[in-house]
């Protein structure tokens, strides 16, 4: 019988963790996904579960176990965030690179300097083009869910890559919120064991990590974007299965009452729910305007995106990073993905958010008011931002 | 060799499933100098098989140890260390 | 019939190669010798780790591999948090019936920079968590693999591209960095030194520290043509010198306790190490002289350490 109890979200990804029967786990503390490895190692205490608890001296080395234990065919987790996630930058882009299937949930925190504890999407932003499937979860049964689903299709033998679960850090991973837990025998239906092809074993020696001489170096990256692009369909599979067992379905762009919708809010993670009461809000007084979410952010869901934008007039993109000199990065990628669109939407871009400022409804406001008018009368700032005094 | 494989020839993750499949590299081209076994001299001790770093001294017929001229890089070790001084190292180019 | 074992009076070495001739490491490269011997002790039963360097460039072109065994290469100063990650998914999936138990070595091995440099954090942790691995620096003292350039591996006074012998400079002045007292004072259960020129006590030591349960550490002196500039048929000679002037000698650690395996009556003075090699060729007799002082200082210390914790 699935049971619907009150979790806090980081909790609610352990959880994902426990039922998902992971190996090695390789923990780290750093705010605000110190919760993660402490509920694991709670559970690894207290037999709840399995797993090789590696408590390592650094996030590099977090990352580096993680290789390790997948090279040998474990099932393997780990969590980080802010500048944990940059210590380990390097080898973040060897897991996709050697394919191994590690599965990290990531509190999306601020960046240095200065020192900033609290959420906004920089460290996500930074590993954008590393080559790990990438998802952002707007609640606490999202960061469950999602959890579990990344481990079906990383480990999938069509895909072989690593899954990244972000979560806003403090704003989503410190909440607690109602989540429904499933049965352990529908997840065993829905994650089949982990089977790795290239195991490490010396009944069949094999060699991980060869180096890459010019000659041969390109068609490596060549070889690791064709598959990358292909794990779209897996990814689409696994949430059709996930959906199938546990009755919710998710899919790589949400949206938000955007049935002929002139103006589109595009929102990324926790603050997606903020947001949607204000698009409820303008609903309910009859404005034509509705919101996107992007759920999956890598492989980017260009099909499914420049779908559900098409008829409106406006899109205004919310950051919660600043690319220095660049904007909003999720502001260029969406712009960059509508350029060949005929008819497209106007696009523009407000950044906020950042260090742990929140966002209220009427910070959501502002943000729609001004996205039209920067639309009508362009804007003479350097960057528009929300919040920011 | 490397420069004739496509991208759709690489394995997953570029792992390389066959063991030791480099062994077909000629390194015998380097040397400039190759060593000579004096069999009247030599008193089986392989110690020059146990020095050389390229393995490339093998055991032959009747006990003795000889260079594998495919894989002698002709560094002179086994020249070196022989106690019964049974090899010389001569030029390449000499027949 | 091919020989399967060559005799050394008592003692048979296998004559499987695990390291595959063909391999590009330079004419001469003690290195190359250090892990092929090592290879022999540590057998098929194994699973490597390895950092980036001389090791992983002349043996793994991709996609070609020189290795007969499992391994595995990933970044530079990460190899001991990987083979981490390898002995704790190998236990873990044994235990939970994955896996058939079986004996396993996990070694990993990786160059004194990515040893005692970048990668000393990782080695520390490794040591400190006791994973039942063993650890092999192959010390070339310096980044040989980039070209010649100085580590804290480098002994005082050599000359190398980044700390090179100059007009207002000597070369190194620091002294090199014991690693071996470093691996030592994480209280695991076995430290060694090795030198390829006393192939059976090399040998005997990878053996012993990869059939132990916990962390062991051998630390193996390398000897490098190319950096050391040196005749590429002496790496036998300059490794035999650098023990019998007792610049690097030769001793096991068990748990703090010390056996020193080769304490010669009188050390050979350390010109007769130094000269042999070019990258000492800028020393002064003066300098010289400082080195054998220093030589004999840590030759005391280290007899000192004997004595006062024998095993």
């Amino acid at each position: 019988m699935s049971r619907r109890v009150a979790l806090e979200a980081s909790h609610a990804v352990a959880e994902a963790v426990r039922m998902a029967d992971v190996d090695v786990i390789a923990a780290y503390p750093i705010t605000p996904q110190t919760h993660i490895p402490e509920r694991l190692a709670e559970m690894v205490a207290n037999g709840e579960l399995s797993a090789a608890y590696i408590p390592v001296e650094s996030e590099h080395s977090a990352m580096s176990t993680c290789l390790g234990a997948a090279a040998v065919g474990a099932r393997t987790f780990t969590a980080t965030a802010g500048q944990g996630l940059e210590l380990m930058h390097e080898v973040v882009y060897v897991a996709s690179s050697m394919r191994y299937p590690v599965v990290m949930a990531v509190c999306n925190r601020a960046l240095s300097a200065p020192l900033s504890v609290w959420g906004d999407h920089s460290d996500a932003m930074a590993v954008r083009d590393t080559g790990w499937i990438q998802v952002f979860c707007q609640n606490g049964q999202e960061a469950f869910d999602l959890t579990l689903w990344a481990f079906r299709v990383g480990e999938d033998t069509k895909v072989l890559f690593p899954v990244m679960v972000h979560l806003d850090g403090f704003t989503l991973s410190h909440v607690t919120e109602p989540v429904i837990l499933p049965e352990q025998s529908e997840v065993d239906r829905f994650l089949p064991r982990f089977q790795y092809p290239f195991a490490l074993n010396p009944n069949k020696p094999m060699t991980h990590g060869a180096f890459g001489p010019p000659e041969i170096y390109s068609e490596t990256k060549l070889a690791q974007e064709v598959a990358f692009s292909n794990s779209k369909k897996v990814i689409l599979r696994g949430w059709k299965e996930f959906g199938d067992i546990f009755g919710r379905y998710y899919h790589p762009v949400e949206e938000y009452k955007t049935e002929n919708a002139e103006t589109l809010l595009l929102t990324m993670g926790a603050f997606t729910e903020t947001a949607k009461i204000v698009i409820d809000d303008r609903r309910d007084k009859g404005e034509a305007i509705g919101l996107i979410s992007l759920r999956l952010w890598r492989p980017f869901p260009f099909e499914e995106f420049r779908r559900t934008v098409k008829g409106a007039q406006l899109l205004i993109v919310f950051d919660r990073c600043i690319s220095f000199g660049l904007g909003g990065p999720v502001f260029s990628e969406i712009r960059s993905a509508l350029y060949d669109e005929e008819p497209r939407p106007k696009v523009v871009g407000i950044i906020g958010g950042l260090g742990g400022r929140d966002m209220s409804e009427d910070n959501f406001d502002y943000v729609i008011n001004r996205g039209r008018e920067i639309a009508e009368k362009g804007s003479d700032r350097m960057v528009e931002t929300v919040g920011i005094r | 060799m490397a420069d004739e494989l496509t991208w759709k020839d690489l394995e997953v993750g570029n792992i390389v499933t066959e063991a030791g499949n480099g062994s077909f590299r000629k390194t015998g081209d380097w040397r400039t100098e190759r060593p000579i076994l004096d069999k009247e001299k030599c008193i089986k001790c392989a110690l020059c098989w146990i020095y050389c770093p390229d393995a490339a001294i093998k055991p032959s017929e009747e006990g003795y140890y000889e260079s594998d001229l495919y894989y002698c890089k002709g560094c002179g070790i086994c020249t070196s260390i022989c106690p019964a001084g049974a090899i010389k190292m001569i030029a390449e180019e000499e027949k | 019939m091919k020989t399967k074992a060559v005799k050394f009076g008592e003692k048979l070495v296998p004559t499987k190669e695990f390291l595959a001739e063909g391999h590009s490491f330079c004419i001469g490269c003690g290195e190359a010798l250090a892990i092929r011997l090592a290879m022999k002790a540590l057998g098929e039963n194994v699973i490597m780790a390895m950092a980036t360097g001389c090791d992983e460039v002349c043996t793994t072109p991709l996609p070609y591999t020189s290795w007969r065994v499992p391994w595995m290469h990933t970044l530079f100063e990460n190899t001991a948090a990987e083979i981490s990650g390898i002995e704790a998914g190998l236990k873990i999936l044994v235990k939970k019936g994955r896996m058939p138990k079986r004996d396993i070595i996990c070694a990993a091995m990786g160059g004194d920079g990515a040893t005692s440099d970048i990668g000393i954090q990782a080695l520390s942790g490794a040591f400190e968590r006791g994973h039942d691995f063993i650890y092999i620096c192959l010390d070339n003292e310096a980044y040989m693999n980039t070209g010649i350039q100085r580590s804290s591996a480098t002994p005082y006074g050599a000359s190398t591209t980044t700390a090179p012998a100059g007009k207002f400079s000597m070369g190194q002045v620091t002294r090199k960095k014991n690693m071996a007292a470093i691996a030592a004072a994480h209280d695991i259960p076995y430290v060694a030194t090795a030198c390829p020129s006393y192939r059976f006590d090399l040998m005997k030591k990878v053996r012993k520290g990869a059939e132990l349960k916990g962390p062991a550490y051998i630390h193996i002196l390398s000897p490098c043509p190319t950096g050391w500039r040196y005749r590429s048929d002496l790496a036998i000679e300059i490794g035999q010198l650098a023990v019998q002037t007792g610049i690097f000698p030769l001793y096991e650690i068990e748990y703090g306790r010390y056996r020193l395996n080769a304490d010669p009556p009188k050390l050979k003075p350390i010109e007769e190490y130094l000269k042999l090699q070019g990258r000492y060729r800028h020393l002064t007799g003066e300098q010289i002289q400082r080195i054998q002082e220093m030589v004999n200082e840590d030759y005391a210390k280290l007899k000192e350490k004997v004595a006062a914790s024998p095993l």
